[in-house]
């Protein structure tokens, strides 16, 4: 057996990935603490290189490593969210380092070694293969979420991340398990007609046990509860990723057993129904009454999965499976772009050791700092789902979708929630530019060009594609189709 | 019965008296104890399955390895005897009969499906199958592992770090 | 599997018996033979000099921590080596370079770990030093 050339390329994001990180780990003991800045510098290169290098995969599409990883069209479109969330985080989290005195290294390398994990779920063919990807990302993210080890709560965010991830680990390998005893393997596009009943009950448990450790790793209801306080405790760089990279990796692992494994669908459909309703009242209506914007978004976030679960669920309606993986990968897109332009301003704004994250302290920011309230307003604009931004867009493809493969109640209560969402998301804005600013006065640091230029491509990003997104929601359909 | 069935139900036996001993037990030691024996009585499970190399495996890394991890934590906490708290009246009167629940469901669907389910061709796993296995056919995830471990240590050493007290 | 299967687990059974078997007789034996009259005095660390004061279990320094979990991760990656000199020969170049390749990732990990000075017991656990 030897190893074509042709498998190295199908997998080439995440060697540069790993290579990078390595790279940074051997420097990180060597470069004074003084110089830290390199590492960011390179690591943010190979987050760069990384997007570069998916031209590889996609001059050699098909399955790589006797089948257990497949580089096609879908993955690939995943592998450009987490590869640009990872870019933009490492990017804009380095003056957040620099202030927090936290290590710059350990930091980078951790993000890239967490990134070559999403990009392994997203392209994963078998369970077991899909595992590691999956614990290569959400390892790294535990450590990430207590990487401030002085301060109590993001050691708790960790602990409290650490443990029940775990449990849901533990149901998602369970899963695994009981599919391997019905069907006799772990491979996914491989499924093999069953045998008799039992085997038929087997997989049924085993996927009921897989999907709720996904749901867990996405953060739906009712698998919700640790987010908020992972989400607040974390330092906010963290946040930006863990609500964008694991979850668009964990959303595109679902979507792949959905399409591979066609006893999933008819079992998954109420499951992810539920699940859908569920996150998007949980999270618009604990998010009404938050008073930290860091909390907030946690339950944002929460109701966003939501909306994507509904773009889930119409997939699994079988009949316009294509329209509803399109819509739940175009909404990745935008959301990513979003939320992570949104908690990147939070840590900006929240000043030393975020301090000012309440959202009473964003009182006043318009005046102190313009370009920042005009970026996350614009931000909270499209989580919202105005018109012109991606947000809006987003939605529009996840409604329409639903409404095709008439699910006309879900489209409703989707509806319905964006309409409570808005209370939310305009009052930061109302407080932003019409409230008086506190009584002491909040220092209005300057904001670091490489900040700068992260939100610029975020902001870019949302406007542009809110205004032209064909090319987007195109190679998202294409993506969609290539995995029938 | 069979000699097997005798087997699995000694070791079964002991393996669920070792978990609940250990949630039972107040002094962490103990618990840690408890611990090894659940660990010695699955790798007899798994040496009753066939699967001599991961029963092995069992051995050197959870009964021994990861142990001296738990009795490390144990001793770098001091962590003397348990005390009760009042456990949240939720989990108490919902929670725990729902998970009682749950475990009965799940018993009882698997005893259902695996009731009637033909008893597997006899084959015996041996160490042989396994390696051509994970060193031909699974060469991808057996190089990923590499880097879930390089993960692992550079979580250990950013959490367990000291820092200097200057 | 079939009872002969079985069977040839026997020995390692019998093996298991007679470790437990002596360890409990000796501990049965020592206590049945020996006497004892504990007081005070005897079962103080020194019969005499100074009085002892407060916990004999000192919290553990977090080093030992550092070591242990360093060592359950290169035990992982020593267990593979098994498997892998099992077919070693078959395996021929291929088997060669992958377990190069997986040796000298962890490597990379260990190099890491020696320059942090986390393998140095005199020092901090990690040094760091500071910007300013």
């Amino acid at each position: 057996m030897s190893l074509p050339l042709q498998d190295l390329c199908r997998v080439a994001p995440e060697i540069v990935l790993c290579a990078f990180a390595m790279l940074v780990m051997l420097l990180a003991p060597i470069v004074p603490r003084a110089r830290h800045g390199i590492l960011s510098t390179i690591s943010v290169l190979g987050a760069g290189i990384a997007l570069a290098a998916t031209r590889f995969p996609a001059m050699y599409p098909g399955a790589a490593y006797s089948g257990l990883f497949r580089a096609d069209a879908f993955s690939l479109f995943v592998h450009w969210i987490v590869c640009g969330a990872a870019f933009l985080v490492i990017l804009g989290s380095t003056s957040y380092l620099q202030r927090e005195d936290l290590d710059a290294g350990e930091f980078c390398a951790l993000i890239l070694l967490a990134t070559a994990g999403m990009g392994i779920m997203a392209g994963a063919q078998e369970l077991l293969t899909a595992f590691i990807g999956l614990e290569m990302s959400s390892i790294a993210s535990y450590i990430l979420a207590s990487y401030k080890r002085d301060a109590p709560r993001s050691n708790e965010a960790g602990m409290k991340y650490f443990l029940l991830g775990s449990f849901a680990t533990a149901f998602f390998l369970y899963g695994i398990a009981l599919f391997f005893g019905a069907s006799g393997s772990t491979r996914l596009d491989m499924m093999t007609p069953l045998a008799n009943d039992s085997a038929r009950t087997l997989l049924k448990m085993g996927l009921g046990f897989i999907f709720v450790g996904l749901a867990f790793k996405v953060a739906a209801a009712p698998f919700h509860l640790w987010a908020p306080d992972v989400y607040e405790g974390a330092p906010a760089p963290v946040t930006a990723l863990l609500s964008t990279g694991p979850k668009a990796a964990t959303f595109a692992l679902a979507l792949r057993i959905l399409a591979d494994v066609g006893a999933a669908s008819p079992l998954w459909f109420w499951a992810l129904w539920v699940a859908a309703v569920l996150s998007m009242f949980a999270g618009n209506l604990a998010a009404l009454v938050q008073t930290s914007l860091k909390r907030m978004l946690a339950y944002s976030s929460v109701a966003h999965a939501g909306y994507i679960l509904v773009a889930l669920a119409t997939a699994a309606a079988t009949d316009h499976a294509e329209a509803g993986i399109a819509a739940a990968l175009f909404y990745l897109v935008g959301y990513a772009l979003v939320q992570l332009g949104a908690f990147l301003i939070v840590a900006q704004l929240g000043g030393p050791g975020e301090r000012h994250v309440e959202i009473e302290d964003f009182a006043g920011v318009a005046r102190r700092q313009p370009a920042m309230a005009a970026c996350l307003s614009l931000f909270l604009l499209s989580l919202l789902g105005l018109p012109v931004t991606v947000g809006f867009l987003g939605k529009f493809y996840v409604f329409n979708a639903a409404l095709e493969s008439n699910l006309i109640w879900l489209a409703i209560l989707l509806g319905l929630n964006s309409v409570i969402a808005a209370y939310y998301y305009l009052r930061v804005i109302v407080a932003m530019y019409m409230l008086r600013e506190p009584e002491q006065e909040i220092a209005a640091e300057p904001v670091p060009w490489t900040l700068s230029l992260v939100l610029w491509i975020a902001s870019m990003g949302t406007v542009y594609i809110g205004l032209f997104p064909a090319r987007v929601i195109g190679f998202a359909a294409k993506a969609a189709l290539n995995m029938r | 019965m069979t000699p097997q069935i005798a087997v699995f139900l000694v070791l079964a036996a002991m393996a669920v008296a070792g978990a609940v001993s250990l949630i039972l037990q107040r002094h962490p030691i103990h618990s840690a104890l408890s611990l090894i024996v659940v660990m010695v009585s699955l790798a007899g499970l798994y040496l009753l399955l066939g699967a001599e190399f991961i029963a092995a495996v069992q051995i050197i890394v959870y009964g021994g390895a990861i142990m001296v991890l738990f009795v490390f934590v144990i001793m770098l906490l001091n962590a003397g005897e348990e005390e009760r708290t009042n456990v949240s009246r939720m989990a108490r009167f919902v929670g725990v009969p729902l998970g009682v629940m749950f475990l009965l469901e799940v018993a009882y669907w698997i005893a259902r499906a695996t009731s009637h389910l033909a008893p597997p061709a006899a084959q015996l796993v041996s160490t042989r199958d396994l390696s051509t296995l994970l060193f031909r056919e699974y060469v991808f995830p057996f190089e990923l592992t590499s880097f879930l471990i390089l993960i692992a240590l550079l979580g250990a050493l950013v959490l367990a770090r000291r820092e200097d007290s200057d | 599997m079939t009872g002969n299967d079985l069977q040839s687990y026997a020995p390692l059974l019998l093996h298991l018996t007679l470790a437990m078997a002596l360890s409990g007789v000796l501990v049965l034996l020592s206590s049945l033979v020996g006497w004892r009259r504990p007081s005070t005095t005897k079962s103080q660390p020194y019969e005499c000099g100074i009085t002892p004061t407060g916990d004999a279990r000192e919290p553990f320094s977090v080093k030992f921590y550092l070591v242990a979990m360093v060592f359950i991760l290169f035990d992982v990656e020593a267990i593979f080596l098994y498997p892998w000199a099992y077919i070693f020969r078959e395996l021929r170049w291929f088997g060669f370079v992958e377990m190069i390749l997986y040796i000298g990732i962890l490597l990379v990990g260990y190099f890491y770990l020696w320059k942090k000075g986390a393998l140095d017991w005199n020092r901090p656990a990690v040094r760091r030093d500071r910007a300013s």
